[in-house]
């Protein structure tokens, strides 16, 4: 295992416990703010070489929460361990075994590419020649081989998240903080950075990802955790959260509308329920597995009606998100617990305790 | 799964994390020149302005005339303007990030601070040395020895020094360079205006006299004059500083230290601390 190569080893204590597989705990972290409450209580463990997205909305906790984990804030309850260091009573060893991107690119705008990784490199206390060589190397990977000696502030969006990403990896620490690593990408940027992403988490990197993007959690993280107004609602791997989240559907998209009764009445029989969605031609039903789909589309197939398709849909991590946090608005006010300051977003309240897979 | 190669983490100390952020600081004036208008252009107009423009109307008895007693007022005025400079450079570092970036290394969090103090005060070093030059131009010499004159700048940087810590406060408070530009020049401006440093005292209202004489900058731009020989006799009723302008300079540096260090250290904290 990678932790164990090198100078950055775990210490001995950890190897032999259970934490030893576990490059990042969050133990209960609580931080106030004044009379906010900005996380209340989360946990959460990532097993090294693994992803964790930390998916919520805007103002759930999620910067707040790296931001303690990264020892730039301190807890006012809770602690928690980054490669077996103490965020709380060995900070500096901490800071030596991660690297952070924060939520902007925070690259030094008058700096080349090279200058960016060079003077965090001597921060880090690296070697010259070491920098130099894995300078090269880092923006030969980030496809910023030709910018590398233009000032940072020529670059697009895009390519700044690369340089604030390859700056954070200049020491190669074994665990990576990224704080909404893609927000303001356009959607090719966002599958390129998500490329690099999992090349780093192949070559063994413990990465921690905060991300407003369902689509983002569920394509890079191995497990997700989804906090909301500070706590932790739910948690899994994106399939056990799409699972919990309800039932798969069965859906038949008929070729023609004139179609949509003679069908509904066809499949009526077969299922409990049947929903018509007459614009997209479509009828949902619940579904009851892939040998009741394949009869349904036999029947279907026998009687001559024409399909664009059919098929199982599984909910989304927006459905699921929605089931999570959906019912909060019919819910009575909590009162007593204030918003975050910095966020916009009006939280309505009271959480699905039935809906995570360890709901708080 | 590869192995990458982990690269050895060297503990630095204080000095060379500060110089490479300094390093870092020096870089910036090299892409943007402009960066230094505020110890170059600006102070030469001002000299240039106020030798030619209001000089001639303004009597000194120095010897060497207005010039000479001019351009110590100059200097003084610079230098106290490196709380400026530091307090932008720091406000724009909090404003992007830059310095939660260096916070999440292995770091002492002291450098980002140290760092500024020498890029700041090399800053302002600029502009005396470009005070200097102009000074020569224009016919300003120095009258005393070596040493003497020494002092001279070695109070002036001393005075930067001490005016850094009142950057770092400020560029602390503040949540935008425009906040810090509107703050220093309201404050900046009428302090280094109302002392001797471009106009004798003694022809001033008595209450106006009265705050010159006691101002900070006075002392500083009266002790530099001495110690340059460009200064005149003093007037007939001149301020308890006037009369002992170096001692008062020193305390002053000390008590602003004092005083405003553990200010600017604190509201540098809480501003970054959470």
């Amino acid at each position: 295992m990678r932790l164990l190569h090198g100078w950055l080893s775990v210490p001995a204590a950890s190897v032999v416990g259970m934490t030893r597989s576990h490059a990042i705990e969050a133990e209960g972290l609580v931080k106030h703010f004044g009379d906010t409450v900005a996380v209340d209580g989360v946990s959460f463990v990532v097993p090294e070489g693994s992803v964790l997205g930390l998916l919520g909305p805007n103002g759930a906790g999620k910067t707040t929460t790296v931001r303690m984990m990264t020892t730039l804030t301190r807890p006012t309850a809770g602690t928690g361990r980054v490669a077996g260091h103490d965020i709380l009573t060995d900070p500096a060893a901490v800071r030596r075994s991660m690297g952070l991107t924060g939520q902007a690119a925070t690259v030094d705008e008058l700096l080349t590419g090279r200058e960016n990784l060079r003077l965090i490199g001597s921060l880090y206390g690296l070697d010259p020649a070491y920098v130099r060589r894995a300078s090269d190397e880092l923006l030969e990977r980030f496809s910023l081989t030709d910018a590398g000696d233009r000032t940072a502030k020529t670059y697009s969006g895009g390519m700044r998240r690369r340089l604030d990403l390859a700056v954070s990896l200049i020491a190669t620490p074994p665990v990576l903080f990224l704080d909404e690593p893609t927000t303001g990408l356009d959607p090719r940027s966002r599958v390129e950075l998500w490329e690099v992403l999992r090349e780093l988490v192949a070559d063994g990197t413990t990465l921690l990802l905060t991300t407003q993007y369902l689509e983002e959690a569920d394509q890079l993280s191995d497990n997700i955790v989804v906090i909301d107004r500070g706590m932790v609602i739910a948690e899994g791997t994106p399939l056990q959260l799409k699972d919990q989240s309800g039932a798969a559907a069965l859906v038949v998209t008929v070729s023609y509308s004139g179609d949509l009764q003679t069908a509904e009445a066809l499949l009526r029989p077969h299922v409990r329920e049947v929903h018509v969605d007459v614009g997209a031609r479509q009828l949902t039903a619940p579904s009851e597995g892939l040998a009741h789909m394949t009869r349904v589309a036999g029947i279907l197939d026998e009687s001559g009606i024409v399909l664009d398709d059919i098929g199982l849909k599984r909910p989304s991590l927006d459905d699921v998100f929605l089931h999570l946090t959906g019912h909060r608005a019919e819910q009575e006010p909590d009162a007593g617990v204030e918003d975050d300051p910095t966020d916009p977003v009006d939280h309505a309240d009271h959480v699905d305790q039935t809906a995570g897979g360890r709901a708080r | 799964m590869t192995t990458l190669e982990r690269p050895e983490i060297r503990p630095t100390g204080l000095p060379a994390q500060s110089w490479a952020i300094a390093r870092r600081n020096f870089l910036h004036i090299r892409r943007m020149p402009e960066m230094l208008m505020d110890v170059t252009i600006q102070p030469v107009m001002f000299v240039l302005l106020f030798a030619f423009v209001f000089g001639s109307s303004i009597e000194v008895a120095t010897p060497a005339g207005y010039r000479a007693f001019l351009l110590p007022g100059i200097m003084a005025q610079t230098v106290a303007f490196a709380s400026f400079i530091v307090a932008v450079g720091l406000t724009a570092d909090l404003d992007k990030g830059i310095v939660d970036r260096m916070r999440s290394l292995p770091i002492n969090p002291a450098a980002v601070l140290v760092g500024r103090s020498i890029s700041s005060l090399a800053h302002a070093s600029i502009g005396l040395v470009v005070m200097s030059l102009t000074g020569l131009l224009i016919g300003w010499r120095i009258h005393t020895d070596v040493f003497q004159a020494a002092l001279g700048y070695v109070l002036l940087l001393g005075w930067g020094f001490a005016m850094i810590w009142v950057g770092i406060w400020v560029g602390s408070a503040m949540r935008s360079v425009e906040a810090v530009n509107g703050v220093m020049f309201a404050t900046m401006f009428p302090i280094t205006f109302l002392a001797n440093t471009f106009a004798p005292t003694d022809q001033m209202p008595t209450v106006l006299r009265f705050i010159a004489e006691w101002n900070p900058i006075s002392s500083l731009t009266q002790a530099v004059r001495v110690l340059w020989g460009n200064d005149q006799p003093l007037a007939e009723g001149a301020a308890f500083p006037m009369h002992h302008p170096i001692p008062f300079t020193i305390g002053w540096i000390v008590l602003i230290t004092a005083v405003v260090a553990p200010l600017a250290i604190r509201t540098f904290r809480a501003r970054t601390a959470d």
